[in-house]
C-alpha cells in the first residue's frame, strides 16, 4: 500500500510536534525516519498507526482515507522500541494474538492459526523458542518475536520505532540486514525510525530526514551525505566545524581557509557558511599559517584536532594516523577543505529536493 | 601500588573479625524483635483462642452457633461479599483511569483515592449519618421513598466501602503507571477491541496485584468497626456485625462468648495474611 501524508500538523499542548509533514511512501518501498530525539517521528508514526491524531492534515494510504479509520481496522503491523510484548503470553500466543482476536466470523481456525505461527516462527528463525515467555528471551529475540507478531495479521503497511535502539551494536548489524530480508521476502511499505545514521542509509530505500517536527530532506544516503539541504542537515550528517565565507562568483573564499577543492555554487554573491565534516578537513604543517592546534587526541586508528583561530570560531578535523603529517600541539597550520556545504545568510533555504525513488527496488 | 587499595573497603576488613561484630549487635536487635512480637502481637492472639476454648469444646461450639453470633457472622460475610466485588470493580475503573488516560482532574482523583486512608472512620460513619439519617441532608427524600439506609445494611456497606476504597486501587495502580500503554496500543494495532484489550492484556498484567488488594481490602472489610459503629445502630441479630458483636458481648461480661466470636474473625484475618503472603511470593 502506498502511504500520501499531506500538510500534517501535530501540536501537544504548547509543543509544535509536526509543523507541516508532506510525505509519500511508494507501494512496497522501505522508508527510514531519521532525526534528533523530540523531532517528532514517534509521533507521525504513530498517527500513521492511528494511535495519535493529527491537528490538521491528511492521511491516505492506499487510496483509502485513513483518518477515518480506527487504529483496529487499519491492519497494520507497529513494532515498539521497547517492543511492548505480552509478558503473560508464550511467544507461540504472543505471535498469535492478532489472529485470535479477529471476530468470530472472520477468525481462523484453532489448526490454521497454528499452522501460520509455526510458519513464522521458522521464518523468524525463532522456532526453538515457541514456547517461552518474553522474559527467558534476549533483546534480538524479543525483536524478532514483536515482528513476528506484527507481521501475522499479514499488515498492509509495517511501522518499526526504532526497532533496534536498544540493542548493541554487533546484534543491531546482523538484525539489519535480516531486516531487510524481511522486507524483501514480505514486500510490505515499510516506515521505520532511527536516529542511527548508518543504519537508516544501509537498511533504506530512500531516507527523510527529520528536525523539530519538519522534514529537513528526503533522498538516497549518498545525497544527504554529500548535499545536505540544509544547515540542520548538514551538521546532523556530522559537520561540527561552522565558518564564515563570503561568496563571489559562486566560489566561497575564507580567510584563512584553502577552499579551491570547493566546486562552484549557483549561490549569489555575498556572505554565508561553511559547514564542514571533521574528516573532510586537511590540516598542513604551515609556520605562517593562522591556525593553531590546541588539542591532539588519538583513537588509534584515528587522530582527532580541535583548531584555533584569533577571528574564526574552532574548527575540528579527523584524519587516519598512518600517513599523517607531523603534526604537533600549539603548532602553525594551514586548513585546506576537501568538501563542505555552503548556505547563503541571505537567501530563503533551498527547498528540500525531491528524488525519484529507487528504480531497481520496484521492477 | 598497595594491594589492599585495590580491594573494595568491605573486603578489608578480617572476616572473623567482621562476624564476630555483627553477631554481637545483630543478636540483641534480633532478640528485641522477636521479642516484641512475641509479647505484642502474637500473645494476645494466642490468648483469644485459649479464652475462646478456656471451657472447652462444647462452650466454645455453643457460643458459635448461638444465633446472634451466627448473624453477625452472615452479616459480615455479606457486607465482605458486597463490597469487595465493587472495590475491585472500582480500584480498577479508577487506577486504569488514572494510569492510562490523560484528563483534567486528574491529580484530583489520585488524592480522591488517598482519603479514606487519611480520615478516621468514625467520621466518614458520621458523615453517612448526617448525609443519610432521618435527620440528615436526603432523610426525608429516603423516607418519602421508603429506602431505609441508616441502621441497616445499605448503611452498614457504604461506610464498609468508604472505608476500603484504596486498597484495590492503591496495589494496582503503581503498577499500571510502571507498565504504560505499549502493550495496550500493540493490542489495539493488531486488531483488539477494547474489551480484548482489558481482558487479554491489561487484567492478566495486573493480576497478583488485584488478588493483593482483594485480599487486603477483604481483611479490612471484615474487621472494621468504628465507621460501622455509627451507622449499625447495632440490633442485635439484625445489623450487628462480628467486630460489633464482640464487643457486646464484651459489653455483657460474656468474655468465653466475645473471645470465641473474636476467635472466627481471627482466623479470618489469618487466613488473609496467608494468602497475602503466598502472593507476595508470586509478585
Ligand atoms: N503524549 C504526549 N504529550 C505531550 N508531549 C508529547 C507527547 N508525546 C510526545 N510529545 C512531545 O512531542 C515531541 C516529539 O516527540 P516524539 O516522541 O515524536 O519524538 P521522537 O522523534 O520520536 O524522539 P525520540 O528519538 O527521542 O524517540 C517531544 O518534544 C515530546 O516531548
Ligand atoms: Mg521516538
Amino acid at each position: 500500500m502506498s502511504i500520501t501524508i499531506t500538510g500534517m500538523t501535530k501540536r501537544f499542548g504548547q509543543t509544535d510536534v509536526l509543523r507541516g509533514i508532506d510525505l509519500s511512501v511508494a507501494e512496497g518501498e522501505l522508508m527510514a525516519l531519521l532525526g534528533p530525539s523530540g523531532s517528532g517521528k514517534t509521533t507521525l508514526l504513530k498517527i500513521v498507526a492511528g494511535l495519535e491524531w493529527p491537528d490538521v492534515g491528511g492521511l491516505q494510504v492506499g487510496g483509502q482515507d485513513w483518518l477515518q479509520l480506527a487504529a483496529r481496522d487499519r491492519r497494520i503491523g507497529f513494532v515498539f522500541q521497547h517492543y511492548a510484548l505480552f509478558p503473560h503470553m508464550s511467544v507461540r500466543d504472543n505471535i498469535a494474538f492478532g489472529l485470535s482476536v479477529r471476530p468470530r466470523a472472520k477468525r481462523p481456525g484453532r489448526a490454521q492459526i497454528a499452522a501460520r505461527v509455526d510458519d513464522l516462527l521458522d521464518f523468524l528463525q525463532i522456532a526453538p523458542l515457541a514456547d517461552r515467555y518474553p522474559a527467558q528471551l534476549s533483546g534480538g529475540q524479543r525483536q524478532r518475536v514483536a515482528l513476528g507478531r506484527a507481521l501475522a495479521i499479514q499488515p498492509r503497511v509495517l511501522l518499526l520505532d526504532e526497532p533496534f535502539g536498544a540493542l548493541d551494536a554487533a546484534i543491531r548489524r546482523d538484525l539489519r540486514r535480516w531486516l531487510r530480508g524481511v522486507h524483501e521476502a514480505t514486500g510490505s511499505t515499510t516506515i521505520f525510525v532511527t536516529h542511527d545514521q548508518e543504519e537508516a542509509f544501509e537498511l533504506a530505500d530512500r531516507v527523510v530526514v527529520m528536525g523539530e517536527g519538519r522534514i529537513e530532506q528526503i533522498g538516497h544516503a549518498d545525497e544527504i551525505h554529500d548535499h545536505p539541504a540544509t544547515p540542520f542537515v548538514a551538521r546532523f550528517m556530522g559537520a561540527t566545524t561552522v565558518l564564515p565565507v563570503t561568496l563571489q562568483a559562486g566560489r566561497a573564499l575564507g580567510a584563512g581557509l584553502d577552499l579551491t577543492a570547493l566546486p562552484r555554487r549557483a549561490l549569489p554573491d555575498g556572505p554565508a557558511r561553511l559547514f564542514a565534516r571533521p574528516a573532510d578537513i586537511r590540516v598542513q604543517p604551515d609556520p605562517n599559517g593562522p591556525w593553531r592546534i590546541d588539542t591532539l587526541s588519538s583513537t588509534g586508528a584515528e587522530l582527532r584536532l580541535l583548531l584555533s583561530h584569533p577571528d574564526l570560531p574552532a574548527a575540528e578535523a579527523q584524519m587516519p594516523r598512518r600517513g599523517a603529517p607531523s603534526l604537533a600541539r600549539g603548532s602553525a597550520v594551514t586548513l585546506r577543505l576537501e568538501a563542505g556545504s555552503v548556505f547563503s545568510d541571505h537567501r530563503p533555504l533551498p527547498a528540500v529536493p525531491v528524488t525519484p525513488l529507487r528504480k531497481e527496488l520496484f521492477k | 601500588m598497595n594491594p589492599p587499595d585495590l580491594i573494595a573497603p568491605g573486603y578489608a576488613v578480617p572476616p572473623h573479625h567482621g562476624h564476630a561484630a555483627r553477631t554481637g549487635g545483630a543478636r540483641l536487635l534480633i532478640g528485641l524483635a522477636v521479642g516484641l512480637t512475641l509479647l505484642f502481637v502474637v500473645a494476645p492472639l494466642l490468648y483469644i483462642f485459649v479464652r475462646a476454648f478456656s471451657q472447652g469444646w462444647q462452650v466454645y461450639a455453643d457460643n458459635i452457633l448461638n444465633p446472634a453470633t451466627l448473624h453477625a457472622i452472615w452479616l459480615t460475610s455479606l457486607v465482605a461479599v458486597i463490597v469487595v466485588p465493587l472495590n475491585v470493580a472500582f480500584g480498577i475503573a479508577a487506577a486504569w483511569a488514572v494510569a492510562k488516560h490523560r484528563f483534567p482532574g486528574r491529580g484530583i482523583l489520585v488524592t480522591m483515592i488517598e482519603i479514606p486512608f487519611s480520615i478516621s472512620p468514625i467520621i466518614a460513619g458520621i458523615c453517612y449519618l448526617l448525609l443519610y439519617g432521618r435527620q440528615g441532608l436526603l432523610g426525608p427524600w429516603l423516607q418519602a421513598a421508603d429506602l431505609q439506609v441508616m441502621f441497616a445494611l445499605p448503611g452498614i456497606v457504604l461506610v464498609t466501602m468508604f472505608v476500603t476504597a484504596p486498597f484495590v486501587a492503591r496495589e494496582v495502580l503503581p503498577l499500571m503507571q510502571a507498565q504504560g500503554t505499549d502493550q495496550e496500543q500493540a493490542a489495539v494495532t493488531l486488531g483488539a477491541s477494547g474489551w480484548q484489550v482489558f481482558r487479554r492484556v491489561t487484567l492478566p498484567n495486573i493480576r497478583w496485584a488485584l488478588l493483593y488488594g482483594a485480599v487486603l481490602c477483604t481483611a479490612r472489610a471484615v474487621g472494621e468497626f468504628g465507621g460501622v459503629s455509627v451507622v449499625s445502630g447495632n440490633i442485635r441479630g439484625q445489623t450487628n456485625t462480628l467486630p460489633l458483636h464482640v464487643e457486646l458481648l464484651f459489653n455483657d461480661l460474656n468474655a468465653v462468648g466475645a473471645f470465641a466470636a473474636a476467635s472466627t474473625l481471627t482466623v479470618i484475618a489469618l487466613v488473609a495474611l496467608v494468602i497475602k503472603t503466598a502472593l507476595e511470593a508470586r509478585r
